[in-house]
């Protein structure tokens, strides 16, 4: 698939810049995104052929302009609808839950 | 439950994440214990730290040091590293005439059970564009400056095969241990985007 992830030889993607020092997590939602992703490939209801197809079906300016945990972050509730772990219903009440517990807070 | 058919995510990517947690454990599809067990383990007990043992172990032992390169999932398992994002291990090595040096165009694919989770760089696109069509250049950026007449070998990873470099073992260390060589190798150098001071 010539997919935008095929990023091998593509110019203009600009230098390299190394962090110095660099922290495994940067931000707790990594950290939280690593775990939940990790946990359902332990339990065996996702896998890495799943991850990586979801990934590459993204957008492809979405897929550039979005960091890697948040790959994991659309292909985990994409492919858990998918396979009817949760639907979308569930999931938009998470959403709200949670948009409105910090409005609270 | 027409109506929400159009409901968009919250903006705050942390929020997001927060309730696809919360929903995962409702429906007790994963458990708090084991997300906090993956947290501790990949946060600080996998890392590099476990490569430069490799290193060290190949630099002090010649017979071991064929064993990895002959096979390296074996012999890097022998040491008791392996497991996810490791299963299938390629040692590449460095030599007077040869630099090697790791990416994954298509993805991040990297060897997590001997050098922990990637780094930022390695997983986004100037890298992953850039390694395969001027890796001179790139290696530049990182410093490292390799003679016209070295061959740069780039090794593509995938989701399946991963590699790791031996880095050249630096002059004058004959008389160090194992454990003082590892303290001497660092990420970089296993990735292929740094040398050893000495070597």
């Amino acid at each position: 698939m010539n997919g935008i992830h095929d990023l091998g030889g593509m110019h203009g993607m600009g230098p390299v810049n190394p962090e110095t020092d660099e922290p495994v997590f940067h931000e707790e939602w990594e950290r939280r995104m690593f775990a939940v992703l990790m946990a359902t490939f332990a339990n065996g209801i996702y896998n890495v052929d799943e991850f990586r197809h979801t990934v590459e079906k993204m957008p492809a300016a979405e897929y550039l302009s979005t960091s890697y945990y948040e790959h994991w972050l659309h292909s985990l509730e994409k492919v858990m609808i998918e396979k009817g772990q949760f639907n979308q219903a569930d999931l938009e009440a998470a959403w709200s839950s949670v948009s409105s517990a910090e409005e609270i807070a | 439950m027409s109506d929400h058919d159009h409901a968009k995510p919250p903006s705050d990517t942390a929020l997001r994440v927060k309730a696809l947690e919360s929903l995962l454990l409702e429906k007790g599809l994963v458990e708090a214990d084991t997300l906090d067990a993956l947290i501790q383990l990949y946060e600080h007990n996998i890392g590099p730290k476990n490569g430069a043992k490799v290193v060290a172990r190949a630099w002090s032992d010649p017979e071991y040091k064929a064993r990895l390169l002959a096979n390296g999932t074996p012999a890097i398992a022998a040491l008791g590293f392996g497991g996810v994002q490791g299963e299938d291990m390629v040692v590449v090595e460095n030599t007077p005439d040869v630099h090697n040096l790791l990416v994954c165009t298509l993805c991040s694919c990297y060897p997590w059970p001997v050098l922990g989770l990637p780094p930022v760089w390695y997983k986004a696109a100037p890298y992953r564009a850039r390694a395969i069509s001027e890796p001179r250049a790139v290696l530049k950026e990182f410093g490292v400056e390799i003679s016209d007449d070295v061959e740069v070998r780039v090794w593509d990873s995938t989701a399946e095969l991963r590699y790791m470099v031996l880095p050249r073992r630096p002059a004058g260390t004959e008389d160090l241990d194992e454990d003082e060589l590892a303290a001497l190798v660092s990420r970089d150098s296993m990735i292929g985007v740094a040398l050893i001071e000495g070597a």
